[in-house]
């Protein structure tokens, strides 16, 4: 089983954490070794926040490496760009085209940096870069706080295991009352990838 | 069964598998959700301590009583437990006692980046240091049966990427084995610490030693990976795996019992890659050279710090660039360059109940701040604005205020230092007013001495205890002050008003964080006075409590732009082409309603305003 590393990057409260967790979860229902780190800052709230992600036979360090993530899932644009070191020149980005201003923006201290500049910094390393309404497509299937979920739908139909193991595994981790709405922005994310045509 | 663990949920299973029944802590990171895990099981006792000291008495105590009791902490917990710890040292236990022990390489949340392997060293007790989750869980379970063994405490060593790093852990669902307690004896001469007993036990200490670095040679842990012997790389604890995904080849002597040092262990290695004759041995550790200084102390040749800095954490990337550095990889590409981003530092919360104290405090003539800062209605605070605030902090969310645009705090260390270091300060003689500020959870962890001392030395200082009810900055956990057991039950709740008075503090007030108007003359008016005051300030974490509401509006027509609450550092407040704006999902609305109070144009309000909305 090859290697595969990825990082997921957001901000406090985007739900970063359960997205990586349900990489972990999955990796060891398909029998691979895994490590995970999470980079959670002082901040309770508003902090940015960053899990890494590693599969693999045997994997050692639970860091990823600069260069060496197949997949950067970005739930926040200018967290994105931030991790864009680590993406692999061949690797994938899946970006969530939404904004949320750090204190040094909204201060006054500093601009949020355009479009053109997040994306780029992704576009510079590699073609594929998808950037998707994540907030848009979870609000209109009914699941408005579930846009990770959008996310990890899109990210894992280029992951080449089978739907039903991620929507068990999401019935493991979320609690119930979450569990439908959270089954269907998974699946949400899923159908947007097909429908981009952006499958392996 | 595999389950995906943190290495604190590991220990914490360990801990259950090893029978723990007595489980104490004072939350820190990265060591806080050991015991918040140990919480979600029955059986045994688990208690949040007023600080690491108590918790480590009361651990101690269990383990006198025959218990197997286990105390965690971050690393600079240790220096506040160092005393009833190396009191541990003296006297063993009946039970067993193992202490863990979360160091920070990297300060990821924390105030310094010491290496507390020193302490093993010092104590004279055995240390394991697990690399993953799996050799967490295992170890503890070690640690248990080694405490009982030789009589001592075990000291566990993790990282904050051991303790927070997730991976898989393999074990046997099992059925909790109820251990009995061991017998109690009298026993005064090995309980019992006056000089003629302590003496005796010094002396049983080093025997202790000596078969400590026996059984450490042999650790099944301590073990050998041969590979290619033209590289020999002894690495212990996280760096081990950094080490491993650098050198895939490399020969390796994995260290996970690093005190006592295995010595004939390390020459028996160095001997088989050949170090003295070649190349020198590799050290992979984090922090300080530890085993380097032993490693090079056996005459055996070794490169450690000079490849592998001994601040920060380390990763794959820092590994190799300490292997380049050696020659022992091709030198790298150069790195794409990225542009500068916005960094995105933490900062209070909207909502905080923290905020508005700082705020006013640095409107009341903080030293730095420009003077031209005061509206001209506040001249008659002039006499005070030129002499200024000083204001020594503390260790909490409200730690934050030191950032922009709050700017207001000028000393902070550890926890609790700020009554003693505004005592200090004071009494050196600056010409400046002398504030201390600290949260409700550090109060009590150990603010109230330096509160009592303030009061017996005839001293003027103002302290201001910030009761946001909880220990918000490690992810709230109650305290003796919340009224709340870490098992949900009611319990007594510290009135902090009527302690400062039974201290003798004669001014004593309790103000509503959200009131600001109140706050602002109570406050003014204690840093006026010449006798110590205790300022309370009262208002809910709303993280904690989960509030929620309404946002407000700002009514750009009246907005002018002026940035007075901006300064409040709100992040549901931006500054828009000249106009504020609130971010209306993160706002809390009108309970907070702190930007309302502090606009001078009356721009913002909770109501929508017609046509502006
Ligand atoms: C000796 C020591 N123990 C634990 C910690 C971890 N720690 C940092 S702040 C804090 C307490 C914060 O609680 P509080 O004072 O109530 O402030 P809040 O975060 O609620 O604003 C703790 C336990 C530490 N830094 N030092
Ligand atoms: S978690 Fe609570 S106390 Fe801490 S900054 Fe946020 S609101 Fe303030």
């Amino acid at each position: 089983m090859p290697k595969t590393d990825f990082i997921i990057a957001g901000v406090g409260g985007q739900g970063v954490i359960l997205a990586s967790d349900l990489l972990g979860d999955l990796a060891i229902a398909t029998g691979r070794d895994v490590k995970k780190a999470d980079v959670i800052g002082m901040a309770q709230r508003g902090g940015e926040v960053v899990s890494h992600v590693r599969w693999g036979d045997k994997v050692y360090s639970p860091l990823v490496q600069k260069g060496g993530a197949e997949y950067l899932l970005g739930l926040e644009k200018l967290e994105s760009a931030r991790w864009a070191p680590y993406l692999a020149p061949s690797g994938l980005a899946i970006v969530n085209n939404q904004s949320i201003l750090p204190i040094t923006v909204s201060s006054g201290g500093a601009s949020y940096p355009p479009d053109e500049a997040l994306v780029g910094t992704l576009r510079a390393r590699t073609e594929r870069v998808f950037v998707i309404e994540g907030q848009e497509l979870a609000r209109d299937c009914g699941a408005a706080a579930a846009t990770n979920m959008v996310l990890m739908g899109y990210l894992a139909r280029f992951l080449h295991l089978e739907q039903a193991l991620w929507l068990d595994a999401i019935a493991q981790r979320v609690p119930k009352r979450f569990l439908e709405p959270d089954q269907r922005a998974f699946l949400a994310g899923w159908q947007e990838a097909e429908k981009a045509g952006a499958h392996p | 069964m595999k389950k995906l663990l943190s290495g604190n949920e590991a220990i914490a299973l360990g801990a259950y598998h090893a029978g723990v029944q007595v489980a104490t802590a004072y939350p820190g990171t990265p060591s806080t959700e050991i015991l918040e895990t140990l919480a979600s099981y029955e059986g045994l006792y688990v208690e949040w301590s007023t600080n690491e000291k108590v918790a480590m008495e009361v651990a101690a105590g269990a383990a006198f009583g025959g218990a197997r009791a286990m105390v965690s902490m971050k690393m600079v917990g240790l220096n506040v437990a160092a005393d009833p710890f190396m009191a541990a040292v003296y006297t063993g236990m009946r039970g067993a006692l193992v202490v863990v022990s979360a160091d920070d390489p990297g300060i990821h949340s924390s105030q310094n980046e010491q290496d507390n392997r020193h302490y093993a060293v010092m104590a004279k007790v055995p240390m394991l240091e697990p690399s993953d989750s799996q050799e967490a869980y295992e170890l503890v379970d070690w640690a248990f049966r080694m405490s009982r063994q030789f009589d001592t405490p075990v000291l566990l060593r993790t990282t904050t990427r051991t303790s927070h790093g997730r991976s898989v852990v393999d074990f046997e669902p099992r059925e909790r084995v109820p251990v009995a307690l061991a017998p109690l004896t009298r026993e005064p001469t090995k309980y019992v610490m006056i000089p003629a007993h302590a003496r005796k036990r010094h002396e049983v200490i080093e025997r202790r030693l000596v078969e400590l670095a026996e059984f450490s040679e042999s650790f099944p842990y301590n073990r050998m990976e041969p590979g290619d012997r033209k590289v020999g790389i002894v690495a212990s604890g996280i760096g081990y795996q950094y080490a491993r995904e650098v050198f895939p080849e490399a020969s390796f002597l994995k260290l996970t019992m690093t005190h006592p040092f295995p010595k004939r262990l390390v020459q028996e290695f160095a001997r088989e890659v050949g170090a003295h004759g070649r190349a020198p041995l590799l050290v992979v550790e984090e922090l300080d050279p530890f085993l380097e200084e032993r490693i090079r102390a056996l005459g055996i040749p070794v490169v450690g710090k000079e490849a592998f800095p001994p601040t920060g954490e380390f990763n794959t990337d820092v590994v190799e660039a300490g292997a380049r550095k050696l020659g022992l990889l091709p030198a790298s590409p150069e790195p794409v360059p990225t542009p500068p981003l916005p960094a995105r530092p933490p900062c209070l919360c909207p909502g905080c109940p923290h905020t508005a104290v700082f705020y006013l405090l640095r409107r009341l003539g903080f030293f730095h701040s420009p003077p031209t800062e005061l509206p001209a209605e506040r001249s008659a605070l002039g006499n005070l604005q030129r002499v200024g605030l000083v204001i020594a902090g503390d260790i909490g969310c409200y730690t934050l205020s030191v950032l922009p645009p709050l700017l207001a705090m000028d000393t902070q260390g550890c926890m609790g230092a700020s009554i003693g270091n505004a005592h200090g300060l004071s009494k050196a003689g600056i010409p400046n007013k002398v504030v201390a500020v600290l949260g409700d959870s550090t109060f009590v962890h150990s603010g109230i001495p330096s509160l009592i001392d303030v009061v017996y030395n005839r001293g003027s200082i103002t302290t201001i205890v910030l009761d946001n009810g909880s220990t918000a900055m490690t992810g709230h956990q109650g305290h003796p002050g919340t009224g709340v057991t870490i098992r949900g039950e009611t319990t007594h709740a510290l009135d902090y008003a009527q302690l400062a008075r039974a201290v003798g503090v004669p001014e004593v007030y309790e103000v509503d964080a959200f009131d600001v108007p109140t706050l602002e003359s109570t406050l003014r008016h204690c840093v006026e006075s010449n006798v110590p005051s205790l300022l309370i300030v009262k208002g809910p974490c709303p993280v904690h409590k989960r509030l929620t509401g309404e946002a407000l509006v700002v009514d750009r027509e009246t907005c002018d732009g002026c940035g007075s609450c901006i300064r409040l550092g709100c992040p549901a407040l931006a500054l828009e082409d000249g106009h504020a704006r609130v971010e209306s999902p993160l706002c809390i609305g009108a309970q907070c309603g702190l930007c309302e109070k502090v606009c001078p144009q009356d721009a913002i309000s909770a109501l929508v305003r017609d046509g502006h909305a």
